[in-house]
């Protein structure tokens, strides 16, 4: 096991923080995306964020947890990676910042040009991350003008080949995909939302089978123009390949559940292509491999990389344990009902009386006590 | 002005915006706990309306902490790419176990507590509430390690190779001397901060006479735990400053504006300085005041500002080693007014509630002391932005003290325009974020807090029929 080192320990768990991230917080973008055309209404759109009401955040802390092991694990391609990106980050940092906000601020007002406003902030805010996280990834794997010690010397305009526009459209096609697989599962079963999710992911899955391929297909390409295929040049891009026609297939037997796994199995496969083809670079330099990141020039102290492992070991499975609760606990559809405050029924009444009367006589027993 | 001044704008002007909801987060989360653990241990509607209340007040305060940490975490490498390959190996580590084990923690089980109200048991679901508070505190105790380490490095070598700094010793960082005062300090004032908001806005409900059997055992709850930490956080920020001595001279002697070493240092109460000729034209002091708050002892000796300099000059070339003095001297003054104010208005507040009797219209207290209170929840934020700046800008001309100056942090890579163009971006949003958000919590003050219902869930945070529910 000669290949085995913290270095590369450190750059698999990385790559699975950003799969975790990109599958999580994936089909979160979905959805934003997606309140703009699955929902017809207001009440239809309550539906459709409060899919994801209670989990998005833990969602998105993935990122968070990804960033900071970058940084702690290799400083270098953290910073080298975050002032070189420097607009596209600040336009996902926007995104993220009206995104998140929207979700909490929109039901605290009734009126609708408040809700309007959140409701762009939602779509607009999902759209961007969405796009440019794909933008960012194919660039790693492309190559951008930087030179000693990751000092970038290009424009924005470096970032946007078309290479790297491909790879945000194609960021941008599964997410929503996966974001419509999702509300299949979490709306009610034969409902109105399922249903145009469901319309929209029949011929959606189709345009995801050639984004996928061709992005993937490039990237082999621009591989081979570099000389380095990474460490598994075929099955795991192929694989991705066939999890999105998978995904596509089942979607029109309305197999909900299987189509989110292949979806799930799709995204996780393209990020993984993408990682194997970078190992054991980090950043690709344009200007040839003298100047690429790789894990061992941008590399922590071993110390520093033993601590961050016991800390994974142990923290990791308590966190998805946790999280996984916490999906399981809200395993329940959303429904138009569900949403909508609806008059009180008789039986409404009684039950509240009767919570309240419980609630009385405990508190005399306290005082009686 | 050249990128690092836009930079170190950003860096301060966004950091500072986070600062204002970070702390109300870890005040209020306990007193949102406390309220509900009443509840769920007496069962009376006063303390689920009031746990309903504050934390429907908590999760607008909290998102505006999420969404504003996020710039933070990336904020590092963005602007200061420079300095963060040279801390990486320290710095990242905290971090990243922040987000592992304090971030997570949050947001999981605050999207239980918001919208597990029905689908938890009541203990359960009120468990979930404390392990949010737990959850950030543990994030405050990690990215204060970090922030200790750049005012005191420690448990650490310069790279021969690289000249980046590596870790030798993860226990001193974590339990760093610097960092022992910061979080007591900090923390403290987190809770005189959530305190002060409850009783200020209790004190709005008092003064018109509403709601009063909800919020007379809030504003006793606030005003019996004001007391400690307000007066904790003078006590540590006392043994702060005797750190300062030894940990980083500079700044204690510029926010004394002290400029000559001294024997029995007066402690400064208003100075005019004259910073160009390195001296004060007025100043009036409590005399030996300084060298008992610096050392304990009458005739302590502090070292002025004059001598670090030339000291400094010595060991690091030269170079202007001042931090800011006037900013310095004066935010140190104002946190501490701001705090003996506090402490004052806590004080008095407990010891009527102590001594009187309830009456139907304002509960223990008068009408005059509840009428300074919605403007004295100002004070918290103007002394948390104060501790900062004095932390922060004495720091300077250093990012990581004594290892790495501010001017050699900056990253190269980007340009000025491109970091003009952000910070109006910045600007733009958290500005119109900060109005909206006030508005919103305006809206829910003057709401008031449910009524008496059965019904556990509030209309927006549903996700299922409160009958029977769709499978
Ligand atoms: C003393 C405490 C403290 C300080 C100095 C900072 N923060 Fe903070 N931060 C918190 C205490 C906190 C918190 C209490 O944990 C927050 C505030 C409200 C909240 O939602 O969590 C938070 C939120 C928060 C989040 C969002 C977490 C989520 O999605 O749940 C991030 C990424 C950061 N912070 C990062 C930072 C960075 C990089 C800082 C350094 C400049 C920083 N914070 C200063
Ligand atoms: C949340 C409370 C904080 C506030 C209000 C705050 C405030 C500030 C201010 C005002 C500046 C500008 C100083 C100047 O340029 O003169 C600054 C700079 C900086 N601070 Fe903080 N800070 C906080 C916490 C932190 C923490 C926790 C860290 C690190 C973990 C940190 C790291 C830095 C860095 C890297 C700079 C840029 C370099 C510099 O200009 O000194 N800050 N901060
Ligand atoms: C009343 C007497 C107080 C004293 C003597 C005092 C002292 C200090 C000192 C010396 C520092 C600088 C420490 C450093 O550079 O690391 C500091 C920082 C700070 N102070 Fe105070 N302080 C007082 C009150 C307050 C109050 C009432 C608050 C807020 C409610 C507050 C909030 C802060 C914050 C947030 C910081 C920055 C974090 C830190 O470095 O600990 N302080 N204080």
């Amino acid at each position: 096991m000669d290949w085995f080192n913290l270095e590369t320990l450190w750059f698999a768990l990385i790559a699975v923080l950003f799969i975790g991230y990109f599958v999580l917080e994936g089909f979160d973008f979905g959805v934003g995306i997606l309140t703009k055309v699955v929902a017809k209404d207001d009440t239809d759109r309550r539906v459709v964020i409060n899919t994801i009401g209670p989990v998005w955040d833990g969602n998105e802390v993935w990122v968070l947890t990804a960033g900071g092991a970058m940084f702690a694990a290799f400083p270098l391609w953290y910073a080298t990676v975050f002032s070189s990106f420097y607009l596209p980050l600040f336009l996902i940092l926007v995104g993220l910042i009206v995104r998140g906000v929207a979700f909490e601020f929109r039901g605290k007002r009734t009126d609708d040009r408040w809700r309007w406003w959140w409701d762009q902030a939602i779509f607009y805010g999902s759209v961007l991350p969405a796009l440019l996280w794909g933008v960012a990834f194919a660039n790693f794997v492309q190559g951008i003008p930087i030179t000693d010690n990751g000092v970038f010397v290009g424009t924005l305009f470096d970032l946007l080949s078309p290479y790297a526009l491909l790879g945000g459209v194609a960021s941008l096609l599964m997410f929503t995909l996966h974001g419509a697989m999702y509300l299949a599962l979490k709306t009610e079963d034969g409902g109105e939302i399922q249903q145009r999710a469901q319309t929209l992911a029949q011929w959606l899955s189709m345009v995801v089978v050639v984004g996928v391929i061709a992005f993937l297909g490039w990237t082999y390409l621009n591989a081979l123009a570099l000389g380095d295929t990474g460490v598994v040049p075929g099955i795991i891009p192929v694989s991705a390949m066939a999890a999105a026609i998978a995904a596509a297939l089942l979607i029109r037997e309305r197999l909900h559940g299987w189509a989110f796994a292949a979806t799930t199995a799709m995204i996780a496969l393209v990020v993984l292509t993408l990682f194997l083809n970078l190992y054991p670079r980090l950043l690709v330099s344009s200007f040839g491999p003298a100047y690429d990141i790789t894990i061992s020039n941008a590399k922590a102290s071993d110390l520093t990389l033993t601590i961050m492992s016991w800390a994974a070991l142990v923290f990791v499975p308590i966190v998805v344990a946790y999280q996984s609760w916490s999906y399981w606990v809200f395993r329940h559809r959303v429904s138009r009902d569900s949403v909508e405050a609806p008059a009180d029924t008789p039986l409404q009444v009684v039950d509240r009386r009767l919570a309240q009367a419980r609630a009385r006589k405990r508190q005399g027993e306290q005082e009686g006590s | 002005m050249e990128a690092l001044e836009f930079a170190r704008i950003q860096f301060g002007s966004t950091t500072i915006y986070h600062f204002f909801f970070v702390p109300l987060s870890i005040g209020l989360a306990p007193l949102v706990a406390i309220f509900h653990t009443q509840y769920v241990r007496t069962g009376q509607e006063r303390y689920r309306r009031l746990a309903k209340f504050w934390g429907k007040f908590f999760l607008i305060i909290f998102a505006m902490g999420v969404v504003t940490g996020i710039v933070q975490e990336f904020q590092f490498g963005m602007n200061w790419s420079n300095y963060s390959w040279f801390v990486g190996d320290i710095f990242g580590a905290p971090l990243a176990l922040e987000a592992l084990l304090a971030f997570f923690l949050e947001s999981t089980f605050l999207g239980l507590w918001i919208f597990g109200w029905d689908r938890l048991s009541p203990k359960l679901h009120l468990a979930t509430i404390w392990l949010v508070v737990i959850g950030t505190h543990l994030s405050a105790y990690f990215i204060l390690a970090a922030n200790s380490w750049m005012q005191q490095p420690v448990g650490f070598t310069i790279d021969p190779v690289t000249g980046q700094a590596r870790l030798d010793d993860f226990v001193a960082v974590l339990t760093n001397p610097y960092l022992v005062g910061q979080f007591s300090h900090t923390i403290l004032a987190a809770w005189t901060t959530g305190a002060f908001v409850v009783l200020g806005v209790s004190a709005v409900y008092l003064l018109k006479k509403r709601d009063t059997e909800v919020f007379v055992p809030a504003a006793r709850t606030a005003v019996t735990i004001a007391v400690i930490p307000s007066i904790g956080v003078a006590f540590i920020g006392h043994e702060q400053a005797q750190h300062l001595t030894e940990a980083q001279p500079m700044k204690i002697a510029s926010a004394e504006a002290l400029w000559d070493t001294d024997r029995g240092a007066a402690l400064s109460l208003f100075a005019v300085g004259d910073v160009a000729n390195r001296e004060n034209i007025v100043d009036i002091g409590l005399p030996r005041g300084l060298s008992l708050l610096a050392t304990n002892t009458l005739d302590g000796e502090v070292v002025g500002m004059n001598e670090l300099q030339a000291r400094y000059e010595q060991e690091f070339g030269p170079g202007n080693y001042l931090p800011p003095v006037i900013v310095t001297y004066w935010s140190f003054r104002i946190m501490v007014g701001a705090g003996m104010l506090m402490i004052a208005l806590a004080l008095y507040g407990l010891a009527t509630s102590l001594r009187g009797r309830i009456s139907s219209t304002f509960g223990f207290w008068n009408r005059s002391w509840l009428r300074v209170l919605p403007f004295a929840m100002a004070l918290p934020f103007i002394a948390n932005t104060a501790g900062w700046v004095l932390t922060e800008m004495g720091r300077q001309p250093w990012v990581a003290y004594g290892l790495l100056l501010t001017a050699d942090g900056v990253s190269p890579a980007v340009s000025t325009w491109e970091v003009v163009l952000t910070l109006g971006g910045f600007t733009l949003v958290y500005g119109v974020l900060m109005v909206v958000t006030v508005g919103l919590l305006k809206r829910h003050i003057d709401k008031g807090p449910p009524e008496e219902t059965g019904e556990e869930v509030d209309e927006e945070h549903r996700t299922y029929a409160p009958l029977g529910g769709s499978y």
